[in-house]
C-alpha cells in the first residue's frame, strides 16, 4: 500500500466515509455487463448451489440446483448457465464477421461480486471444459463450450483487462475505506463505507452490513447460519419428497428452496448494480479505451479459435507458454501502471512521493536553443523547472511528461534552489516539428505547471521465445503435442476414480498445477 | 585453516569441476557461498575451455557483472596475443574506463562483429536477442540462482552444455504479478534457472566451492550455519589474518563507540535500539546507521588483512536495508553528515558486492509483523555476508519475540521443493548469535 493510500484510509477511518483515491475511472464498464452471482455448497470444491445471472438488472435469472451433490444435476445447472452466458457472449458475435485480425466492435464483460466469484468461474470452467458431448458421460453440447469461455474469462482476471471484473476489486481500486483490505472483499461493507444510507456514517453502516442476516454473504460461500437453519431443511425436504415419489411435495419443496435462495441472492444483485452505477459515475480515464481494444482483440481471437474447433485450454501451461504468459502479464502490469499515472494526477502523486516523478513550475525557457556540436544544428530547447518534490533523477536520465508523452526530456542538471526546492534543467529532444523553431505548444512556456517522470508509455515489443517444438533441454525438451484426454477431466477428489497410487499422483499433479 | 591450505582446497575443487565438465553430458552446477571465488572460477574455466579449442559464451545478469567478468577474462587471456574477448552490448552501451585498458577486448552490438573472439560475454537479456544456427559448445552462466527460468528458456537454445555458477543462499528471482498458476510445475517460469534446469536434468552434477575468501573466520561459521546448513563452508583466513582497528581511541563512552569496538574485536555487533513499532523509515534507526558509518570514518578505522593494511575508506563501507525508501532516508542522513561516499543500498543491489564493514538495518526492526518478504532468508543472507571484517546490525529490541509470534505460515504446495534454510529459522539462528554481541543504545 502506498503512503497516499494509507493516508486516505486513515482519513476514511476518522471521517467515517470512504475516500476517493482516483480522479478518473481506470477500468472499462460495459453498457451491458452480465452480472453473475454464483453460490456453492459448503464443503465441496465446486458444487454449484445457485446463481443469479443476467444482463438486465430488473430481470435476473435464478438457477438452482435442488440436489447439489448429484453430478447430473450439476451439469444440468451448467447447461442452463450456458444458455444465459453463451447467449450473452453470442450477442457480441452476432454482427458481420470483421476482417482478419480486426476485433468485433464490442466485447462482453462479466461482473462478479468478489474474487471468490472468479475462482468459482475458474473451477466450474475446469470441471466442464473437458466434458464430452457424445459417448460415455456425455453432457449437453453447450456445457464444454461454457467451460472454455469461463476458463478464458477467469484467466483474464487481471487489472489491465476488463472482460471479467469483481465489484469489490473495481471499487477498492478507486476508493479507500477505513477497514482492512481483507474486509474490503465484503461487497456489503465496502459499499457501506462508500455510499452509506442516509443518516449513517460509513463505519456504522459497515458494522450493520457485516451481519449476515441483514446482508447475506455475496458468495460463493453461503452463511453457515443459513446453511444450518434454512438450506439443510429445504434440501432434505426435496430429497424426502423424491424418495417417496411425491411430485406435489417435491414441487412445493423446490419452490420454497427457490424462494429462499432468491432472497439470499437478491441483496447482492442490488449491490453489484449499485457498484456498477458508482463506477459509471466516474469519468473514464484516457487510456481505458486503448486497453479495452486489447480485450476486444483477445475476445475476437478466442471466439475464432473456438469456432474453428479449438481444444479446451490445457490443465497446465507448457514451459514456453508459461514463460510467455508471465512476460506478457508483467508487461501488461507495467503498461497499466504507467498509463494510470499519466491519466490521473492522484496516481502520479504516488510516484512524486517516491521520487519517480516531480511536478513544478517552469521558471525559464530557451525555446530556440540550438545544439551546434554536430554537422547540422539541431533544435534542443532547455527549460528550467523549479519543484518542491524530491528529485531522484540525475543528469542524463530520460524523462517524459504526461502533457507531451512522446517528447523526450533529458536531465541536464539538478541543483538546490531557495526554500528547500530543487531546480531541474531539462533538454527537450523531439516532438517540436521539423524546423529550427519549435511548433506552437510543443515547448512548455514560462510559468506553466509541468510534471516529468521516468515512467514511459513506449511500446515494448514482446521478447522472442522459442517455439514449443524448440523447448530447450533445460526445460525438459519439446513437450508432446497437446490432445485433451480422458485423464484431463478426472479430478483427485472424484473418489470413485482413484485407482492406484501412480494414477492418483498423475491426476494430483495436473490438478494442483491448474489451481 | 592457513591460507595455503585454503588455496589448496579451492584449487582441488576447481580441478574436480573441470574434470566433471569433461564427462558431463549437459554441464555442471557450481554452488558458491559468499566470496568463494566465483569469478576466479569462471575465468579459470573459460581459459581451460578456450585452451581445448572451444568458443565460450559467458552469460551474466547485469551489465556491471558482465563488465567485471569481461575485464577479468581479458586480463587472464592477455598472455596469448591470438586470443580476443568480446563484449556484446546494446547500442546505447559505452565502454567503461576500466575496460578501455584491455587491448584484447572488443565491444560490439552484434555477434557477427565478434567472430574472432574466443570468449564473448553479455547479459542474458542481450543474449536472448541473438539468433544462431550452430549452438555454441559451451556457455558459462553466472549468478544463475538469480536468473529467472523464463530468461534461461530464451537463451538455452544458444548452447549445448553449460557451467551454471551462483550462490544458492542469495535472493531468489521474483515476479511482480500473481504467479500461483505455475506452482508445482517443474518449469515454473518464476523459479531460478538452476532449479528448473536441475528439475529436468537430474544427471547434472552439483559441485561446491569449499572456502570463502571474503568472510572472516568470525563470520563464515555463523553464515554457513544459518544460511547453508546442508552445504557448509569455511573461512579461508584465520582470526589472526583479519584485524580491524582504529587510529584514535574513543573519548568518553557512547553506545556508538561501544558498538564499533565490539564490531572491531569480534567481527559482529548488534546495535540495539529500544523496542517500538516504527514506520519503515524509522528515524532513530536510520540516524544510528549513518552515525555508525560516520563515526567509523572519523575514528580512522584500519583494516589489516592478508592483503596488508588499508584505511577503511567510505567506499569500503556499505549500509544495507530491505526497502528503497529506507535507502533514500539513509542516504539523506549520510549527506547531512558529510559522508555521501558511503554506499547505501537495498539487499537486491548489494548482491555480489564486497566491503570491509557493513552496517545492516535489520529487515524486522520496529515491525509489528514478519511477512514472507521480510523473513526471506536470501535477503538477510545478502546483508550478513558482504563484509571482510565486521558486520554491524542495527535493530529495535524484540526481534526474537516478533519471530516467535510469527512462525512461517506460508502454504505448502505439492511438487514445490521445500526451501532450505527456512527464513524464520535463519533469522533465529543469526539473532541468537548476535545476542552475544549486543550493545544497548538508549
Amino acid at each position: 500500500m502506498t503512503a497516499l493510500t494509507s493516508l486516505a484510509r486513515i482519513e476514511a477511518a476518522s471521517l467515517g466515509r470512504a475516500q476517493l483515491i482516483r480522479t478518473v475511472r481506470h477500468v472499462h464498464v460495459s453498457d451491458r455487463p452480465l452480472v453473475f452471482i454464483p453460490l456453492g455448497l459448503a464443503g465441496e470444491p465446486c458444487a454449484p448451489l445457485a446463481a443469479l445471472v443476467g444482463d438486465d438488472r430488473s430481470a435476473p435469472r435464478l438457477l438452482v440446483v435442488t440436489s447439489p451433490l448429484n453430478r447430473d444435476e450439476r451439469f444440468a445447472f451448467a447447461a442452463s448457465l450456458a444458455d444465459v452466458v453463451l447467449g450473452y457472449i453470442g450477442s457480441y458475435l452476432a454482427g458481420p464477421e470483421p476482417a482478419d485480425n480486426e476485433p468485433y466492435p464490442d466485447a462482453p464483460q462479466v461482473i462478479v461480486p468478489n474474487a471468490g466469484g472468479v475462482a468459482f468461474a475458474r473451477l466450474l470452467g475446469r470441471s466442464t471444459r473437458f466434458r464430452p458431448a457424445v459417448g460415455e458421460g456425455a453432457v449437453p453440447a453447450a456445457v464444454p463450450v461454457l467451460g472454455r469461455w469461463l476458463t478464458y474469462l477467469a484467466e483474464r482476471s487481471h487489472p489491465s483487462a476488463s472482460l471479467i471484473l469483481t465489484a469489490t476489486g473495481a471499487l477498492a481500486a478507486h476508493w479507500a475505506t477505513g477497514q482492512s483490505a481483507v474486509e474490503d472483499e465484503n461487497l456489503a461493507t465496502l459499499l457501506a463505507w462508500i455510499a452509506p444510507p442516509p443518516g449513517l456514517n460509513g463505519a456504522d453502516a459497515a458494522l450493520i452490513a457485516e451481519d449476515p442476516a441483514r446482508c447475506p454473504p455475496a458468495g460463493p460461500a453461503t452463511d453457515p447460519g443459513f446453511d444450518r437453519d434454512v438450506l439443510s431443511g429445504r434440501l432434505t425436504a426435496i430429497r424426502d419428497a423424491r424418495l417417496i415419489a411425491d411430485p406435489a411435495a417435491e414441487r412445493r419443496a423446490v419452490t420454497a428452496l427457490e424462494r429462499e435462495l432468491r432472497e439470499v441472492l437478491a441483496p447482492t444483485w442490488r449491490l453489484v448494480w449499485q457498484a456498477i452505477d458508482l463506477l459509471r459515475a466516474l469519468p473514464e480515464a484516457g487510456h481505458v479505451a486503448g486497453r479495452r481494444k486489447g480485450d476486444r482483440l483477445s475476445f475476437s481471437g478466442y471466439a475464432r479459435y473456438l469456432a474453428e474447433g479449438g481444444f479446451p485450454q490445457p490443465r497446465k501451461d507448457a514451459a514456453v507458454d508459461a514463460a510467455r504468459r508471465l512476460v506478457r502479464l508483467e508487461s501488461d502490469q507495467q503498461r497499466l501502471e504507467a498509463q494510470m499515472a499519466y491519466d490521473d494526477p492522484l496516481v502520479m502523486a504516488e510516484y512524486r512521493m517516491t521520487g519517480e516523478a516531480f511536478e513544478g513550475v517552469v521558471t525559464r525557457v530557451e525555446p530556440t536553443r540550438l545544439d551546434e556540436s554536430g554537422k547540422k544544428a539541431k533544435l534542443r530547447p532547455w527549460i528550467w523547472v523549479e519543484t518542491a518534490d524530491e528529485v531522484t533523477a540525475g543528469p542524463g536520465t530520460e524523462l517524459r511528461s504526461p502533457a507531451r508523452p512522446g517528447q523526450k526530456a533529458v536531465v541536464i542538471d539538478v541543483e538546490p534552489a531557495p526554500e528547500g526546492s530543487t531546480l531541474v534543467t531539462l533538454e527537450l529532444q523531439n516532438g517540436m516539428g521539423r524546423g529550427l523553431v519549435p511548433a506552437a505548444g510543443s515547448v512548455p512556456g514560462a510559468d506553466d505547471v509541468v510534471c516529468y517522470t521516468t515512467l514511459t508509455l513506449d511500446f515494448q515489443a514482446p521478447p522472442a521465445f522459442p517455439s514449443r517444438e524448440d523447448t530447450p533441454w533445460t526445460h525438459g525438451g519439446p513437450p508432446p503435442e497437446y490432445v485433451p484426454t480422458e485423464l484431463d477431466r478426472t479430478e483427485a477428489w472424484d473418489g470413485a476414480d482413484w485407482a492406484g497410487d501412480a494414477y492418483a499422483a498423475e491426476v494430483l499433479d495436473g490438478g494442483l498445477a491448474d489451481q | 585453516m592457513s591460507i595455503q591450505e585454503a588455496a589448496r582446497r579451492a584449487q582441488q575443487a576447481t580441478q574436480e569441476i573441470i574434470t566433471a565438465m569433461a564427462t558431463a553430458p549437459r554441464g555442471v552446477v557450481v554452488d558458491s557461498p559468499p566470496g568463494a571465488g566465483k569469478s576466479t572460477l569462471v575465468v579459470r574455466v573459460a581459459g581451460e575451455l578456450v585452451g581445448q579449442g572451444h568458443r565460450v559464451m559467458v552469460i551474466a545478469q547485469t551489465n556491471e557483472q558482465v563488465d567485471d567478468l569481461a575485464g577479468a577474462l581479458a586480463r587472464s587471456l592477455a598472455h596469448d596475443s591470438e586470443l580476443r574477448v568480446g563484449r556484446l552490448a546494446a547500442g546505447t552501451y559505452a565502454t567503461p574506463q576500466r575496460l578501455a585498458v584491455h587491448a584484447n577486448l572488443i565491444a560490439a552490438k552484434t555477434t557477427g562483429e565478434l567472430d574472432g573472439c574466443q570468449v564473448v560475454a553479455s547479459t542474458a537479456a542481450k543474449w536472448a536477442t541473438v539468433k544462431t544456427d550452430a549452438p555454441w559448445p559451451w556457455a558459462i552462466v553466472d549468478e544463475a540462482y538469480q536468473m529467472r527460468s523464463d530468461l534461461l528458456l530464451r537463451v538455452a537454445g544458444l548452447f549445448e552444455k553449460a557451467l551454471f555458477v551462483g550462490d544458492p543462499g542469495q535472493l531468489d528471482p521474483f515476479s511482480t504479478v500473481e504467479s500461483d498458476r505455475w506452482l508445482g510445475l517443474s518449469w515454473d517460469p518464476t523459479r531460478s534457472a538452476i532449479a528448473v534446469m536441475l528439475a529436468h536434468n537430474n544427471d547434472v552434477p552439483v559441485r561446491q566451492l569449499p572456502v570463502s575468501w571474503r568472510l572472516p573466520a568470525s563470520a563464515a561459521p555463523v553464515v554457513s550455519a544459518a544460511f547453508y546448513p546442508f552445504s557448509p563452508f569455511d573461512a579461508a583466513t584465520t582470526d589472526a589474518d583479519r584485524q580491524l582497528g582504529f587510529q584514535t581511541a574513543a573519548f568518553g563512552k557512547t553506545a556508538i563507540d561501544e558498538t564499533l569496538d565490539m564490531a572491531a574485536s569480534s567481527g559482529w555487533a548488534l546495535h540495539e535500539l529500544p523496542a517500538g513499532h516504527k514506520p519503515r523509515t524509522d528515524r532513530e534507526a536510520v540516524a544510528a546507521c549513518a552515525a555508525l558509518a560516520a563515526r567509523l570514518l572519523r575514528r580512522g578505522a584500519v583494516a589489516t588483512s592478508e592483503r596488508g593494511d588499508a584505511p577503511v575508506t567510505a567506499d569500503r563501507i556499505a549500509i544495507g536495508s530491505a526497502h528503497r525508501d529506507q535507502v533514500a532516508a539513509i542516504r539523506a542522513e549520510l549527506a547531512r553528515l558529510g559522508c555521501d561516499d558511503v554506499i547505501a543500498d537495498t539487499s537486491n543491489r548489494l548482491q555480489g558486492r564486497e566491503f570491509d564493514v557493513t552496517i545492516v538495518l535489520h529487515p524486522l526492526s520496529g515491525r509489528r509483523d514478519a511477512t514472507a518478504f521480510h523473513l526471506e532468508a536470501g535477503r538477510l543472507c545478502v546483508l550478513a555476508s558482504r563484509h571482510r571484517h565486521a558486520c554491524i546490525v542495527v535493530a529495535r529490541r524484540g526481534i526474537p519475540e516478533l519471530l516467535d509470534a510469527h512462525p512461517s505460515a506460508e502454504p505448502m504446495h505439492l511438487n514445490v521443493p521445500v526451501k532450505f534454510p527456512d527464513g524464520w529459522e535463519a533469522h533465529q539462528s543469526l539473532m541468537s548469535h548476535l545476542a552475544r554481541h549486543r550493545i544497548q543504545a538508549s
